[in-house]
């Protein structure tokens, strides 16, 4: 997995609420059996018109946004299917990082996997980035993991949280599986017990 | 001890390890796998040379993207859906997985043949790749949607990497009234608690009106626990429980069924357990509810009017405008005067046998109004045979619905079952979201009684009426 450490780069606002993993990525898009070239369908049906023309009002396909690495988003961003397409669609198109007062829980955990960061901040400061993101390309944001910091382009610094095992991962690119399978003398001792105490499983 | 709720219970019964800071290694004990978040998962596996950990503990059927035509037999005419297919027929023989091919008459919809086969317990911890895998929590299973990564990880590991989540009690006293069902209950909640409420809990739904429940209406409540943000849904398992699963054909029998159910028995939330939220609502107070919106938290009683964008607040206002506009409805027109042009009875939230045969019920030497396309897709083969048997099916078909074979279907549009732009649709599904049952397609979630009433008038329909 790619590591995360530091990014800047162009933030565009999304201020809607509630957006799913539907609008995200389409279904007619999850029927590859890759994880990677869905960007260019990345919030298909906002961005393009029935004939596959782009709707130049969103924001994506504005001039300044093209080049976005950094998505602020309306509360709950993320919700509804579980589909990874989600995350790997936004990191195909070349979205790093996700700025939001909340996260659906298995969005937010899929994002992890793909190296891409979803950042929670109290709503007064999203609301000060959402500002922040609409100036465009003028408005570079900052992201320090190590710091677990976000700067918004005027300087002003925004302190967020993140779990610690997630954030080591993150900024080693580690492989989940690789560091469970250390751990497979507790996993065969715990299916030997579990055999014993429940053998009907 | 210290008193413990019956998500408390499960969980510790499955840590397999515990880090410093809480990170836990939890054991799954049932996988269940369908075709569209697998494959890359299958692929991972075979470029690190690993295998399936617990083949046997590792499920697998095909049900987004299949046909629910009769002549499917003849293949699946769409090459991305049908390659999908195959890769899992495939994957399933190459890891040696339990497998219900399209051709199986138990194949269906992953989580109505999981509980259908015996698969799915009380007490146990269930996943599979789709966030509906909340359904499984009516039996007092620890049940929750992953991504594809988690599904290469369980595949590999039969281990999940979790930091535990909150304890919410959603309780609902009393008892229902009359065309109130078990999908009213669960989308009253969401209506309450909004789509991010359960973000970060799990669910654990009590009270008269739960135990009042068959087990298909508790499942359609759990079902949804993730529509209100909630990982999984819980209900504790008692005598309707034990009897659903006995004798299931994966149900432990002879002394490990007494020792089971011995187990089982101490599946529930102590009295003086902690709860981070409790949430109560009155089983009489809740009505037959639809949405309106596009958010599964638009929901309002039958009996009400669409909203005013300014009733709301903050970045829900603009999003209310969005959706008003998407459904082409105007504020404070009566919900009972919006027509549709589809009816969908189906999907892993009401596609079972009790469902089918609330929805005949109401179609019994009824038709439906002219014009309307109505199709009901059985959740699984089985399903389908029992309705066939007791005479559903006549009812559906001399009323004018299609009758279908199992999957997914409408629910997700992945198949050619799909609203067409513009086109609206009364669906017994889960998602209102926008495209969801098709690009610029409208849908109005409803129960399965409440879709059959308005496969007869042709528009949103009170139940009660027609009772």
């Amino acid at each position: 997995m790619e590591k995360f450490d530091k990014l800047t780069g162009i933030a565009a606002p999304m201020p809607l609420v509630n957006i799913d993993t539907d609008m995200i990525i389409p279904k007619v898009f999850l029927k590859t059996i890759k994880r990677t070239g869905l960007g260019v369908n990345l919030f298909d049906e906002m961005r393009y018109d029935r004939q596959g023309n782009e709707i130049p009002d969103f924001v994506l396909n504005k001039p300044a946004y093209r080049e976005a690495q950094i998505i602020v988003a309306g509360d709950n961003f993320g919700c509804g299917s579980s589909r990874e397409h989600a995350p790997w669609a936004l990191a195909d198109f070349g979205i790093k990082a996700v700025i939001s007062t909340s996260f659906a829980d298995i969005f937010y955990s899929n994002c992890f996997k793909n190296g891409m960061l979803p950042i929670i901040l109290p709503k007064e400061q999203v609301e000060i980035l959402m500002k922040d993101a609409e100036k465009g390309a003028n408005a570079r944001m900052d992201i320090d993991l190590e710091a677990q910091t976000v700067t918004a382009s005027d300087g002003e610094v925004f302190h967020f949280e993140v779990d610690a095992f997630r954030k080591h991962c993150l900024m080693e690119g580690l492989d989940d599986i690789g560091l469970t399978m250390e751990r497979v003398a507790n996993i065969d001792t715990f299916e030997a017990q579990a055999a014993q105490a429940r053998p009907w499983v | 001890m210290s008193p413990k709720t019956l998500y408390d219970k499960i969980w510790d019964a499955h840590v397999v390890h515990q880090a410093d800071d809480g990170t836990c290694l939890l054991y799954i004990d049932r996988h269940l796998v369908h075709e569209v978040t697998s494959p890359q998962a299958f692929e991972g596996l075979r470029m690190t040379g690993r295998k399936v950990r617990a083949p046997e503990k590792t499920i697998a059927v095909p049900d987004h993207n299949v046909p629910t035509t009769l002549d499917r037999a003849k293949g699946i005419e769409n090459e991305e859906s049908r390659i999908q297919v195959e890769a899992l027929d495939k994957n399933a023989k190459d890891f040696g997985l339990h497998y219900y091919p399209v051709s199986d008459v138990r194949q269906g919809i992953v989580h109505i043949v999981g509980p259908e086969q015996g698969w799915t317990l009380p007490g146990m911890t269930v996943v599979c790749g789709d966030s509906h895998t909340a359904t499984h929590g009516a039996f007092g299973a620890l049940a929750h949607g992953i991504g594809t990564s988690e599904v290469e990880h369980v595949l590999a590991t039969q281990t999940l990497i979790q930091k535990k989540s909150k304890n919410m009690k959603v309780e609902i006293t009393g008892k229902l009234s009359p065309g109130v069902t078990a999908k009213d209950i669960t989308m009253s909640v969401i209506g309450k608690t909004g789509t991010g409420g359960g973000t970060g809990y799990v669910i654990e739904y009590c009270g008269e009106a739960i135990r009042d429940l068959s087990m298909e209406g508790r499942m359609t409540v759990c079902n949804m626990a993730i529509e209100g943000g909630a990982r999984a849904g819980l209900i504790a398992p008692d005598q309707k429980t034990f009897d659903y699963v006995k004798g299931r054909p994966h149900a432990p029998k002879g002394a490990q069924w007494e020792a089971a159910l011995a187990w089982w028995k101490t599946l529930y939330s102590d009295d003086d357990a902690h709860w981070d939220q409790v949430i109560t609502l009155r089983g009489e107070d809740i009505e037959p509810v639809v949405t309106w919106g596009t958010s599964p938290e638009d929901v309002l009683p039958i009996t009400a009017t669409v909203p005013e964008p300014d009733s709301f607040t903050g970045g829900k206002v603009d999003a209310v405008q969005r959706a008003i506009a998407y459904m082409g409805l105007t504020p404070g027109q009566k919900l009972t005067d919006i027509e549709i042009d589809t009816v969908f009875i189906g999907s892993c939230t009401n596609g079972r046998i009790e469902d089918l045969r609330a929805a005949a019920a109401i179609l019994k030497g009824k038709k439906i109004k002219d014009g309307l396309r109505a199709m009901v897709v059985p959740g699984s083969g089985l399903v389908r045979a029992q309705a066939e048997e007791e005479g559903l099916a006549q009812i559906f078909q001399d009323a004018g619905f299609e009758w279908r074979l199992a999957g997914c279907s409408m629910c997700l549009a992945m198949n050619p079952d799909q609203l067409a732009e513009g086109e609206r649709c009364a669906s017994t599904s889960n998602r209102n979201f926008e495209g969801r049952q098709g690009y610029k397609g409208r849908t109005h979630l409803v129960s399965p009684a409440m879709a059959a009433a308005a496969a007869v008038t042709g528009r949103l329909t009170d139940v009660r009426e027609m009772q």
